[in-house]
């Protein structure tokens, strides 16, 4: 049973290693590599507490999508973050505050183990044996039933944001040539050719 | 004493042999998998290909991993060293990590885990840091556009993969790579049928046909190959994110892209190919890796045959082919194979 721990304290410390490398770190291409770092750290402590499925969603949409674009657009873009940093302090306020919010909520949480333990129960009521119901199964029926309702609106969420996000940045230019495929295909030969009987010194 | 070598140092030596017995074949595979490539282009463009070094050229390969890896490695100025160093390093691993999950015949499998296709969509879809993070490291401009590029494309192909895999796991009814083979002995045309050992006819490429062939395409621009090598491509970008690559750096991304080749032969052949299983009804003389690699080594020579037709996509049009028709298309299947499912009473679990 030493392993499973020995594998946690590994992959913990080098997510909160990574978190911490992710805003220390002077070189922003550096910061999204140490986070893609930490999210696929994070895939491990998923796979430890046998939630494969979500590991694997984690590394797939995370890792394999997001984090892409993240590290495209810091990539393209070429901010002196040095002189970014220079009004640092101008936002601490603001920054404690949302860490102190977020402080209180993990408090929250881990403390209703302590105060109440019978909501541990509760969480762990839609979370059946690894080894009867796989995760996959196990994650279908409570999303697909008992908040199928709460699934949607949040498939909807997200397809809104996609339209708004398509929407901002779509303009149409006048005068640009676009290649019509349909077009070119649906050409024959009559349309584009013609043969021309050319006489001798007289030219088309 | 005995209890660590029984509980401990005996499983982990087994692990270990298991893990050379898969890494050590693939990488010969991998290396006379270039030196396949260079015979049948030269077959297919009237020319004799490699046939000095050895007996028909077979040492080639040999000859070839020996210069990369006595030449000198160049780390160009102004490159990120760390980042430079991590990149061909990055796709190595992930190249060879795939093959984790891959059963090469019942039962043969190093991890035979619940989520196996999803295991193998991630790291694939991991592959595309190697690439970027080399073309940044290098400072170089030719190395970053085709980073970029890759970036891009790699991402856009994923998705209509994606889709593809799900109307694999609906006809399947489980992300078990073994599972998903074994229900290819008797799925698809079979079952109609009632036959119980379908051989070629359960496979699941004759119903689901056109997304085999959506897949295949959306492999060869996963892997970066031909026609759809923009991140390499040597007209415009001289050799893309490689650029400032040399020696043993150069050679794993070499390396790399192969056994991703490999990688994604395999998975073809496991979801629509019937993985281990014999095209000949009932027949188990041959071993079912024989079949396996068969399948495998035809898929290869579809890659190397496409590299030798098809002329370069331009970039809008690779974009446009991957957004345009591969996503509503897949998405349309996936919608089109549930519903076919679901009425035609064929759901599995």
């Amino acid at each position: 049973m030493i392993l499973p721990a020995l594998a946690f304290y590994l992959f913990a410390t080098i997510t909160v290693a990574c978190g911490v490398m992710v805003i220390a770190s002077r070189n922003p291409v550096h910061s999204v590599l140490f986070l893609i770092l930490a999210f696929f750290n994070s895939a491990g402590l998923f796979v430890l507490l046998g939630a494969e499925f979500l590991a694997m969603i984690l590394v797939i949409v995370y890792v394999g999508a997001v984090a892409v674009l993240f590290m495209f657009v810091v990539m393209m873009l070429d901010i002196n973050f040095v002189e970014l940093r220079q009004g640092f302090l101008q936002y601490l306020p603001i920054g404690l505050l949302v860490s102190f919010i977020l402080l209180v909520e993990i408090l929250m949480v881990v403390g209703a183990w302590v105060i109440a333990p019978e909501t541990a129960a509760v969480a762990a009521a839609p979370t059946p044996d690894p080894a009867l119901r796989s995760n996959v199964a196990a994650l279908g029926d409570l999303v697909y039933t008992r908040y199928v309702y709460l699934f949607q609106a949040a498939g909807m969420i997200l397809l809104v944001a996609m339209i708004g996000a398509i929407v901002l940045t779509l303009r149409s230019r006048p005068g640009v040539r676009r290649q019509r495929i349909a077009d070119q295909i649906s050409r024959t030969r009559d349309s584009s050719v013609e043969i021309k009987k050319v006489q001798p010194g007289q030219g088309v | 004493m005995v209890e660590f070598w029984s509980a401990w140092l005996l499983p982990f030596l087994i692990i270990l042999g298991k893990i050379l017995l898969i890494a050590v074949p693939m990488l010969l595979a991998m290396a006379y998998l270039t030196l396949a490539e260079r015979k049948v282009i030269g077959a297919m463009q009237m020319r004799r290909g490699p046939n000095v070094v050895g007996p028909f050229g077979l040492l080639q390969p040999l000859a070839d991993g020996a210069k990369l890896l006595l030449k000198e490695t160049v780390f160009p100025t102004g490159a990120d060293k760390a980042v430079f160093v991590a990149a061909p390093m990055l796709t190595f691993i992930l190249a060879l990590i795939g093959w984790a999950v891959i059963p090469f015949d019942s039962g043969w499998v190093l991890a035979d885990i619940n989520v196996g296709v999803l295991y193998l969509f991630a790291i694939s879809s991991l592959g595309v840091y190697g690439i970027v993070m080399a073309g940044w490291a290098s400072n170089s401009r030719y190395a970053f556009l085709g980073a970029m590029r890759s970036a891009a494309q790699m991402v856009s192909y994923e998705v209509s993969i994606g889709f593809v895999i799900i109307t694999v796991l609906l006809f399947a009814g489980t992300l078990n790579l073994s599972e998903i083979v074994e229900a290819q002995s008797s799925a698809g045309i079979a079952s109609l049928l009632g036959l119980e050992q379908g051989g070629i006819l359960g496979w699941y490429v004759w119903p689901l046909f056109p997304m085999f062939i959506i897949f295949f395409i959306s492999a060869l621009a996963e892997t970066n190959r031909h026609p759809f090598d923009l991140p390499e491509a040597e007209a415009e970008l001289v050799a893309g994110y490689q650029v400032e690559y040399s020696s043993m750096t150069f050679a794993l991304f070499f390396l790399g892209e192969y056994m991703n080749m490999i990688l994604m032969s395999g998975l073809t052949a496991l979801l629509f190919l019937g993985g281990w299983h014999s095209p000949i009804p009932g027949e188990t003389f041959v071993p079912g890796v024989i079949w396996f690699a068969l399948k495998i080594s035809f898929l290869l020579f579809v890659f190397i045959w496409v590299r030798a037709t098809l002329p370069r996509y331009r970039y809008d049009q690779l974009m446009r082919l991957g957004w345009k028709v591969f996503l509503p298309v897949s998405l349309g299947a996936v919608v089109f194979y549930s519903g076919v499912l679901v009425y035609g009473g064929l759901l599995q679990g």
